[in-house]
């Protein structure tokens, strides 16, 4: 367990994953940044390159790809580190998926620069893509079920052969997200295969456009948890060793990402709070189940406040917040995820409001959601996943995180929340005054859109100072990965980076936290409760089907 | 399982909070008639010009006194072109889709609605106060999204 490093092979493979989600974020910011211009009316688009073309690349490569790819890499290298070498099978089949990740990657890309597919990273039918746009997705995903089930099997090995014994606790987080994962992603596979790949390739007529969105949404939200609970990884079980503590509660860590699994699925309706064809009951129904997820972030928020301010007293913190001083700010590897966690409490309580039912007319697909997903996942989990890559990449490619770059990457986080704060309170308030989100430059003639553009915080041209800040910062990180990745200089075995796991014990953690047959069957138990009627309903009074548009 | 003495204090609380507030969702929306858009009827989008009640898309005034609006949403406008009706008195908004989804969100009002083809969407509203009304299509519906926009005038009766 205490490998200097991991074999080659695992360190090929996370590097490769790496690099492609590092590639996918700068084109990603690229775009992002236009975008804010755009929408202020500072910058026009030559003719071959449209907005929307812009605004599906943004979203397809900084939410789907720079975190999938992200999330695989600290997987695969962190399953090696906590459960020992991966064996032929788990590498074979682990490049596999990766492949086949890369392949879908590619061919939506292609689509989406080519202008076949500017439906955005939603892909709401009656707008009809390219057909090997939805190929694209479809490999996509497929990809990332090998190499889940690559990295099961390499768990399930290790569990035969440690028989009774609990696994590490990185590596029961990493299964409960796989899962995850693989249930999630049952919904979208079901429409783009059954729904979307018929229809646009001509096989099929009409598309039952409210049950590709259903299904659509029994994907999206679960996805959002797929982002997030990689960075509670690091929240729970890399930053206690960082500072130099242990984790709090090694029952209640299991118990929170079991909640997650339980309460993240059969809650998708409350993105469609707002549409026809789904009765107000089984909205409401899964509201309730939304705000169930509650329960595990503030169990989450209460072990990492217990883990800083135990080992800030340890340091000799005293009196109340004392031990705050204590917590080792200039360790940007842990400053950084401090910093994303702060993010995560507005991003937290405007999440509730969002899923409100009634509150949701308030907000629905303004400028405001976009700030909340730029709190939440473009802050916590991005910058959760920047402050991994300052310690992972050096580990997988032996070099030195040298002081010079340690103060680099302060000034980046430190640009990301600056440029985040001034972006998303920005669009929070324009949204809270009407603006749309995923518009290009709205010059709509009336005093009510004009206002857009005047107010101080509540203003077009605040959110590309914002968004500017942020793509200087994203610059500077992709500076940093790069010198990490070849020019920093080579560690000695007493500079080597290491891969922090902090202790857990699990001596008291009841042993039905580990039987997955039963969370699993709970899980799908909710989801047949909360889908089988309205999605039945949705089949049986379906309307005629639409017919594929092409309005891009 | 061991839970420390002040996580149960945080849980207690936090579940607490959690019921009183699902508590307050739930009376305003089925008690006092407080829920976000939405409807079951459906509707044939090749066929709306022979379809009630958006064979005649405009504003209708009910026996009761109140108001329906029909409107049908298409890349990149809806029809009818113009909307007038009376502040203080009901509003019924009826929605659907000639073509891809829309929505029909009237500024600085709650009345935000997915516009769905194939499916009817309703919400009823009272403007309080009169004027003209901003309303945009803030749902991705292709290359002239963002000028999908009309005004709806509110006057005083």
């Amino acid at each position: 367990m205490t490998a200097v490093s991991i074999p080659n092979p695992e360190r090929k493979l996370a590097l490769t994953n790496l690099g492609i989600a590092y590639t996918a974020f700068i084109i990603g910011t690229l775009c992002g940044l236009m975008q804010v211009f755009i929408r202020n009316d500072a910058l026009q688009l030559p003719a071959w390159l449209d907005y929307y073309q812009i605004l599906t690349a943004h979203g397809v490569l900084l939410a789907l790809i720079f975190t999938t790819f992200f999330i695989f890499g600290f997987f695969q290298s962190g399953m090696s580190r906590t459960l020992g070498a991966f064996g032929p099978k788990v590498v074979f089949w682990n490049w596999v998926g990766l492949i086949i990740t890369t392949t879908g990657t590619v061919m939506a890309t292609v689509m989406i620069v080519s202008g076949e597919a500017s439906v955005l990273y939603t892909f709401y039918a009656p707008m009809m893509a390219n057909g090997f746009f939805y190929v694209g997705l479809a490999l996509f995903v497929v990809g990332t079920w090998v190499q889940s089930f690559a990295l099961a099997g390499h768990y399930l090995v290790w569990r035969k052969a440690n028989k009774g014994e609990k696994s590490p606790l990185f590596a029961y987080m990493t299964v409960a997200t796989i899962i995850l994962w693989i249930i999630a992603c049952l919904g979208v596979v079901a429409t783009v295969l059954f729904q979307f790949i018929p229809w646009a390739f001509g096989w099929k007529e009409g598309i039952n456009v409210e049950l590709s969105r259903s299904l659509f949404w029994y994907f999206g939200h679960p996805l959002v948890y797929f982002w997030l609970l990689p960075a509670y990884i690091g929240w729970y079980v890399i930053v206690p060793k960082i500072i130099g503590g242990k984790v709090f509660s090694d029952s209640l860590a299991r118990l929170s990402f079991i909640l997650f699994i339980l309460f993240s699925i059969p809650v998708g309706f409350h993105h469609q709070l707002t549409e026809p064809g789904i009765a107000s009951f089984w909205k409401f129904l899964q509201t309730v189940l939304t705000f169930m997820v509650i329960v595990p972030s503030l169990m989450t928020a209460f072990s990492m406040f217990a883990v800083f301010e135990t080992r800030g007293r340890e340091l000799g913190g005293k009196g109340l917040f004392g031990w705050f001083r204590k917590l080792p700010w200039k360790d940007v590897r842990f400053t950084s995820i401090f910093i994303a966690m702060l993010f995560f409490i507005p991003g937290g309580a405007g999440g509730i409001i969002n899923a409100s039912f009634q509150m949701n007319e308030v907000i629905h697909n303004t400028l405001w959601v976009v700030g909340h997903f730029h709190i939440t996942v473009g802050t916590p989990v991005a910058m959760t996943f920047f402050g991994i890559t300052f310690w992972l990449i050096p580990f997988l490619t032996k070099r030195v995180f040298t002081k010079a770059l340690q103060r680099l990457a302060l000034i980046q986080i430190i640009t990301w929340s600056i440029g985040m704060v001034l972006m998303s309170t920005a669009q929070h308030v324009l949204g809270l005054f009407g603006a749309p989100r995923r518009t290009a430059y709205t010059g709509y003639q009336h005093e009510d859109a004009l206002a857009w553009f005047e107010g101080i915080i509540s203003n077009h041209v605040t959110m590309a100072v914002g968004g500017s800040i942020l793509f200087l910062s994203a610059s500077l990180l992709i500076f940093i990965v790069v010198q990490l990745a070849w020019f920093a200089p080579m560690a000695e075995s007493a500079t080597q980076e290491t891969f922090p796991i902090a202790e857990s014990d699990a001596r008291e953690t009841p042993g039905i936290l580990e039987n997955w047959t039963v969370w699993i069957g709970v899980a799908l138990v909710l989801i047949a409760v909360a889908y089988t009627i309205p999605v039945a309903d949705m089949i049986q009074h379906a309307p005629p089907g639409s017919d594929g548009f092409r309005t891009w | 399982m061991h839970l420390h003495k002040y996580e149960k204090i945080w849980l207690t609380f936090g579940f607490a909070a959690l019921i009183i507030f699902l508590s307050v969702v739930g009376v305003s929306a089925f008690h006092q008639g407080h829920t976000p858009a939405g409807g079951l009827q459906k509707v044939d989008p090749d066929n709306l010009e022979s379809t009630p009640p958006f064979d005649k898309p405009g504003v209708h005034e009910k026996e009761d006194g109140s108001y329906e609006v029909a409107v049908v949403a298409e890349a990149f406008g809806y029809t009818p072109g113009e909307i007038q009706v009376p502040a203080g008195e009901k509003v019924t908004f009826k929605v659907t889709s000639k073509d891809v989804t829309h929505s029909f969100s009237i500024v600085d009002t709650n009345v935000n609605m997915m516009v769905v083809p194939g499916q009817v969407n309703e919400k009823t509203h009272v403007f309080r106060d009169p004027g003209k009304y901003l309303i945009v299509c803030n749902e991705y519906c292709g290359s002239g999204h963002h000028f999908m926009s009309m005004e709806i005038e509110v006057v005083d009766q």
